[in-house]
């Protein structure tokens, strides 16, 4: 399978999963607040291509895209939404807080930008370890107003952990725009601020993302200190649920029209053959089908999973 | 075994002891590898096991306790200083959000095992945000197990078994209680938490000190001596869990019941002792009083100070009235802490 083509799966899965939980969202049998990444797929698929599978990445609260890029268990995925307790985290977490800690996907959060110092300490961790672990911390432009943000990134610099910073930058936090809550669009430049290179890349485009990030990965493994990536992406739906939301008024769907023209499906899409784009569509169909009716199959959680793993206690 | 070690010297002892033994225990905070080194709490630890494994941190508390809940996830086992509990404040979102709940929250995945010291200050000036003790806070959460021991026998056993206990612990000093002195051995030990320490046996009246309330209250209990009034001594050790049987044993033999904590009382570890003591004895109480800060925030200048702490004098005089009653008044002599008078700063 050439290269285009792995991408072209990827975030088609990405998106059929998101569609199809939007699709089954009005029977309510998904009980969990959803943030979809819808439109924004190719920047987890272009990061993640460039780590290794020992590599981590620490999620955010929209963080199917990443959980699934990054190799998430898919049928434990649905599950977790699902609320059973074949999920990734036992029907206790769910779409919020998904984990996969074999595939190198540490826990999400829902609390913006909490996760960027857990990736710092883990990339200390790895430091001590004498591993050459890479861990990325991704986070929206959103995060980038939290004091945790600026105090990783300082330490992180500070001790040149191996940490890939990456901003999926869509430019908004729920409903306010980036330049209502930042006198400039300059996060790079902030980032740089702390001595650590920066570069601003198309999220839509996934092999040049793609490029790239192999490169600052690179530079991060070999011990050269962080980096940081502002990926210019768009959510094509709501912040929080399963529709669009243009009727709302905080943005307009001219605003989404460019985006729209250069989805990252649609420009893997049209490199493809057809004939190649039927055949793994038809693959992709078959394999979240199997999600689904494992999720629908599995029981929930008994009552004792109420008071069970609230302590790890020593055997 | 006799040796004598203050309390301070109990937890470096402890620390330098867990990360000879433990490759993974590593140690951060504001100030640790500096020439004071915590109250000498942690000297000499960089010099011993490099700077990856001690080092200073940036004033950025709330990220610095992320990092270490990340390098926990990551196979280390933290333990994050705080000269002053106060500071703690700036790390809540990472140690409820996360810490406290990472284990449950992501189904049995992952684990916390960090340690997070702080030290409650008092005295020569300390003043509203140096002295504040919040452990009632962290009592409040599950998923967090708190500690506050006030022996240097506890404190070795008691930090020895935060840092290789799974969970986030936090392990509550306070200042006056680093120059106490008292036997440790040399050996490493762990003292499995949820085990009150009976520190003195009586018969008329349980009185519970928590952390350096417990140290007043064995100078109360001589007092109440003096007038022929035997008090037990309890200190609970480890706030959560909470060794509830001791404490409940104590006072159904005892029939009364006083609490004195270096916190403020409402809805604070005071009030959580007595509930699960009358819960334990099946909804039976007992006459009780609880001591704590006066509720206000703590003042600087001296006279104000004096009257704002629980003293020997003021425990004494509540379990006085507990036995007696209120209709004898008893004014013991004034009692002043060592440690307090001597206390001449500036931390």
């Amino acid at each position: 399978m050439n290269q285009t083509e792995v991408f072209y799966r990827q975030v088609l899965r990405i998106r059929r999963v998101e569609e199809e939980v939007a699709r089954v969202y009005p029977t309510d049998k998904i009980k969990s607040p959803v943030h979809l990444s819808i439109g924004q797929e190719g920047v987890s698929v272009g990061i993640c291509a460039a780590l290794r599978k020992t590599d981590v990445v620490c999620p955010t609260y929209r963080g199917h895209a990443l959980y699934l890029a990054k190799g998430g268990d898919l049928n434990a995925m649905i599950a977790e939404l699902y609320g059973k307790v074949t999920g990734c985290t036992r029907g206790k977490g769910g779409s919020m807080h998904l984990i996969d800690v074999a595939a190198g996907v540490l826990g999400a959060s829902a609390i913006v930008g909490t996760t960027i110092p857990l990736a710092v300490g883990y990339a200390y961790a790895q430091r001590v370890k004498k591993t050459d672990t890479v861990v990325a911390s991704f986070f929206g432009d959103g995060a980038v107003d939290e004091g945790a943000f600026h105090e990783s990134m300082n330490f992180a610099a500070l001790h040149k952990l191996p940490v890939l910073f990456v901003c999926e930058n869509n430019f908004y936090s729920i409903h306010s725009p980036q330049l209502a809550r930042q006198p400039h669009a300059n996060l790079c430049d902030r980032a740089s601020s702390y001595g650590v290179k920066s570069e601003q890349l198309d999220g839509c485009d996934v092999p040049e993302l793609y490029a790239r990030a192999q490169a600052a990965v690179e530079s991060v493994r070999a011990g050269d200190g962080p980096r940081f990536l502002e990926c210019m992406t768009y959510r094509f739906r709501e912040h929080v649920g399963p529709n669009e939301d243009f009727h709302a008024g905080y943005r307009s769907r001219e605003e989404a029209e460019p985006w729209f023209a250069r989805d990252p499906l649609r420009l893997l899409g049209q490199r493809l053959d057809p004939i190649v784009r039927t055949r793994i569509e038809a693959e992709v169909e078959l394999e979240i089908a199997d999600a689904f009716a494992f999720a629908e199959s599995s029981p929930f959680p008994p009552s004792e999973e109420l008071l069970a793993d609230v302590y790890l206690e020593a055997q | 075994m006799t040796r004598k070690l203050s309390y301070a010297e109990a937890l470096l002892e402890a620390t330098h002891q867990e990360m000879a033994h433990d490759p993974s225990v590593v140690v951060l905070g504001m100030g640790v590898d500096d020439f004071r080194g915590i109250y000498g709490t942690t000297k000499g630890l960089a010099e011993t096991f490099g700077p990856e494994r001690c080092f200073d941190t940036p004033l950025s508390e709330d990220a610095m306790t992320g990092v270490a809940i990340g390098a926990a996830l990551g196979g280390m086992r933290p333990i994050h200083v705080h000269i002053r509990m106060d500071f703690v404040l700036l790390c809540m979102n990472q140690l409820l959000n996360i810490a406290a709940k990472a284990r449950y929250m992501y189904g049995a995945s992952v684990s916390v095992p960090i340690v997070v010291r702080s030290v409650i200050g008092r005295s020569w000036g300390q003043g509203a945000q140096h002295s504040q003790g919040l452990h009632s806070l962290f009592m409040h959460v599950p998923g967090l197990k708190v500690v506050a021991p006030s022996t240097p026998y506890d404190a070795k056993g008691c930090l020895v078994q935060a840092i290789r206990d799974n969970n986030p612990v936090m392990f509550v000093e306070h200042r006056m209680l680093h120059f106490q002195r008292g036997t440790v051995p040399e050996h490493l030990y762990a003292l499995p938490f949820g085990h009150a320490r009976v520190l003195s046996p009586g018969t008329d009246v349980t009185i519970v000190g928590i952390s350096y309330m417990a140290v007043e209250s064995l100078r109360a209990q001589s007092l109440l001596a003096e007038v022929g009034i035997s008090a037990e001594v309890i200190d609970p050790v480890s706030l959560l869990p909470l060794d509830v049987d001791t404490i409940a044993a104590s006072v159904a033999k005892t029939g009364r019941l006083l609490i004195v904590d270096t916190a403020w009382t409402s809805c604070g570890a005071t009030a959580e002792i007595v509930t699960a003591v009358f819960e334990r004895l099946g909804g039976r109480s007992v006459p009780f009083r609880r001591l704590g800060y006066a509720a206000a925030p703590c003042p600087t200048t001296k006279n104000l100070e004096n009257l704002y702490y629980p003293t020997p004098a003021t425990i004494a005089q509540a379990a006085h009235s507990l036995v007696r009653g209120d209709k004898q008044p008893w004014q013991p002599r004034s009692v002043e802490a060592p440690e307090v008078v001597e206390f001449k700063g500036p931390f």
